[in-house]
């Protein structure tokens, strides 16, 4: 009997990756909604050391780290694989989805450095539909952040880092996920995150 | 046969040291390329353009950053001895997330436990300790933090720690004590006193040196940016 549980929550790109990693494997989950301004006992419990959200639990173990957890997802359900079978394409997916994160982390800093990493990023998709190919990969599912959570915070903050002039070919890139039909499925109702964001006046801080 | 293997490295940076560890753990042969990181060479700049940082592998002409997903790939092109990551999926899961502890949390936390002033200090050491706690909680009861052998993690905290140990020395600090944490020393003088392990570790006084040096200069640019 297959048990797996995604503790999340509806606003955090994190939470999304690991439900469109499920849903693209045809994972059912039990999808328990945290309150990160009131943590749960099981969040505490489940992952004490970063008491964040996602965390997946698969027959009673529990694993956190979005990008840990893809991982934990692509080998434990190899159907429609998200990392390449290749050792050196894989290693090349783990490196983009690291500097997406990384770039995440340092989103406060300089407008002109965040214009460098869109630039790069656009390098890498190669005239590909998506990052990994003709369909998603681990590191598509890395930059959902990029793919929808950023329009919103555009919009709310005023800011356009990223246009369709300046980056035509990230936002071919935005427009196709957004519109795969298993992301769809994941992505968060664009007025509610909306609201939400503006809620936290300026710079979203999902991470709780 | 070396030719086929190339390291671009530092002989001071624990980034590199899990490099040469994981090469020489699997027994291959490799040319290790010493890099200046004031004068980056036009290999390090043409193999890594992303980051221009070490380590970087060259395998057949094809290179990789980043030292875990360099380890990963080295796991996975040689498996025929000591492999660095378990077999079963959710091990796995469990030191990448360790891995990505120390990489993340650990080494940054400690940066400013050590370096910083004032409040910002407080925390960090508060915080520090913490994550410590938080590792000695996952190597209890084990002989490793891969279990029986050593393996991904333990070749990731173990030079960052020894790292930390050098500068905790040259800020002659306290954080990291055998009485607060008995077990990770435990640990660490084990690996100590593995050769190959020990065989990757620059000779301590000179890293001491080579810190200390580092930590003068990034003062007094930092003193000179305020004064300006």
């Amino acid at each position: 009997m297959e048990e797996v549980k995604l503790l999340g929550w509806w606003v955090s790109p994190f939470s999304r990756r690991v439900e469109l990693a499920l849903k693209l494997k045809g994972v059912g989950y039990e999808y328990i909604e945290q309150d990160l301004a009131h943590k749960s006992q099981l969040l505490l419990e489940y992952n004490p050391v970063h008491k964040k959200v996602p965390v997946l639990v698969h027959n009673g173990k529990t694993m956190a780290e979005s990008l840990v957890i893809l991982e934990y997802i692509d080998e434990t359900w190899p159907n429609n694989p998200i990392l390449p079978r290749n050792p050196y394409d894989k290693a090349m997916a783990r490196f983009w989805a690291q500097f997406i994160e990384e770039k995440e982390e340092e989103r406060g800093k300089l407008v002109e450095e965040a214009s460098q990493c869109f630039i790069t990023l656009e390098g890498e998709l190669k005239g590909n539909k998506f990052f990994g190919g003709e369909e998603i990969g681990m590191v598509d599912i890395a930059a959902n952040f990029i793919g929808y959570w950023l329009g919103v915070v555009q919009e709310v903050s005023g800011m356009e880092l990223v246009t369709r002039d300046k980056f035509p070919v990230l936002c071919k890139w935005m427009d196709e996920f957004v519109e795969h039909s298993v992301v769809k499925e994941t992505l968060p109702p664009r007025d509610e995150l909306h609201a939400e964001f503006e809620a936290r006046l300026g710079a979203p801080s999902w991470k709780y | 046969m070396a030719k086929e293997i190339k390291l671009l490295g530092t002989w001071a940076s624990p980034f590199s040291h899990r490099i040469e560890l994981a090469l020489k753990l699997k027994g291959l042969q490799f040319e290790y390329l010493e890099e200046d990181l004031s004068n980056k060479s036009q290999l390090l700049l043409q193999s890594n353009p992303v980051h221009r940082k070490i380590p970087v592998l060259i395998h057949k002409g094809n290179p990789i950053s980043e030292s875990l997903v360099i380890m990963e790939y080295i796991d996975e092109t040689w498996q025929h001895q000591n492999p660095l990551l378990p077999k079963d999926p959710y091990a796995r899961a469990v030191a990448r997330f360790w891995a990505k502890f120390i990489d993340e949390k650990v080494l940054w936390t400690a940066f400013k436990a050590y370096n910083d002033k004032g409040k910002e200090q407080e925390d960090a050491i508060e915080e520090f300790s913490q994550q410590l706690k938080f590792l000695e909680g996952e190597l209890k009861g084990k002989e490793y933090f891969g279990g029986e052998r050593f393996g991904f993690v333990d070749i990731a905290a173990f030079f960052i720690l020894q790292f930390l140990r050098v500068l905790q020395e040259v800020k002659e600090a306290e954080l990291m004590t055998e009485e607060k944490y008995p077990v990770l020393f435990e640990w660490m003088e084990k690996l100590q006193g593995n050769e190959v392990v020990a065989g990757c570790l620059p000779p301590r006084e000179k890293h001491i040196a080579y810190v200390r040096a580092r930590r003068a200069a990034a003062e007094e640019a930092a003193s000179k940016t305020k004064a300006a």
